[in-house]
């Protein structure tokens, strides 16, 4: 328990992980915090990636956490731009009522 | 090495605790706080572990831009106050047992990998870490970024530039009943449209239509 390895941040990923998923699973309110769960699950991957970069010794590991931090900040945006968008055309956010496609 | 689980338990702990809240918290705003206050002790568990460079980046990234525009969007859309309750209400009480079970069961999937897991003896030896080297984090991770990644760096850079012009694009919106300049309009504006030379007959004046 007191000498901190590997195994503490993989579990400390996985249960970020599953907070992420549980939110994007039982939010039925408000798109935004959907977004910010998915956010919550590329910081899990980046946690992983980090712990396993610095105990291999190899860098490789956060290089590709650079470009994860890239990605998520660009899919942030286009996704609020969406949700801007969407809202402006139909007054609501909520996700019970987004249901255009009928899914 | 105590210092180490202390910092470890305390940055996690929150880290968690904040993660919870994001999804369950009643109000938006409230949501974007604590997304903020996860990034803020992920990147410190990051730079405690010897990441500095991507902790610093975290916070420049997620905390000053990402954030801010989660809550500049919440604001400007006026959902703050539109409850976010996901345990109460009817339509959504369907959805709540299969969540839990889905998110649980992925949970323990990845609980299991971890702990069913060969690790190589080499791993646990702290020596063998990148905090030792005498090398600074910020200049082996530019070593090999400009090096070995270049052309991932390039990709993602034009990833950045399509999402940009991709939100600009989406946002952008054509307003009837604005005056605004036309410059094409001015540029290719003619003398011959602009002027009329006339005769001008004594004591007629000209007629000037406008």
């Amino acid at each position: 328990m007191i000498e901190i390895g590997l195994g503490h941040y993989l579990t400390l990923g996985a249960v970020i992980f599953s907070i992420g998923v549980i939110g994007i699973f039982l939010n039925r309110k408000n798109i935004i915090v959907i977004l910010m769960s998915i956010e919550l699950i590329l910081l899990a991957v980046n946690i992983n990636l980090v712990a396993f970069s610095i105990y291999l010794g190899d860098l490789a590991g956060q290089v590709f956490t650079l470009f994860i931090l890239t990605v998520a900040a660009a899919e942030a945006a286009i996704g609020l731009a969406i949700i801007v968008v969407y809202f402006r055309n139909s007054g609501t956010i909520r996700v019970e009522e987004i249901d255009k496609l009928k899914g | 090495m105590i210092a180490h689980a202390i910092f470890f338990y305390t940055f996690s702990i929150i880290a968690v605790v904040s993660a919870i809240m994001v999804t369950a918290s009643k109000n938006t705003v409230h949501s974007v706080f604590f997304l903020i206050l996860d990034f803020i002790s992920i990147s410190c568990l990051f730079i405690m572990i010897g990441a500095e460079f991507l902790g610093m980046i975290m916070l420049i990234v997620y905390v000053g831009a990402v954030a801010v525009l989660f809550l500049f969007v919440v604001m400007m859309l006026n959902v703050a106050q539109q409850k976010n309750q996901w345990f109460a209400g009817q339509a959504t009480s369907k959805h709540i047992p299969v969540g839990l079970i889905i998110s649980t069961l992925i949970f323990f999937e990845i609980i299991i990998v971890i702990g069913g897991w060969k690790y190589k003896p080499e791993i646990f030896d702290i020596n063998n870490s990148l905090a030792n080297t005498s090398v600074s984090n910020t200049h082996s991770l530019g070593q090999i970024l400009y090096t070995d990644y270049i052309h991932v760096f390039q990709i993602s850079g034009m990833i950045l530039l399509v999402a940009m012009i991709g939100a600009i694009v989406l946002t952008f919106r054509q307003r009837s009943g604005v005056k605004k300049q036309s410059y094409i309009k001015q540029i290719s504006r003619e003398r011959i449209e602009g002027v009329e030379v006339l005769e001008v007959q004594s004591n007629k004046g000209v007629k000037i239509d406008d």
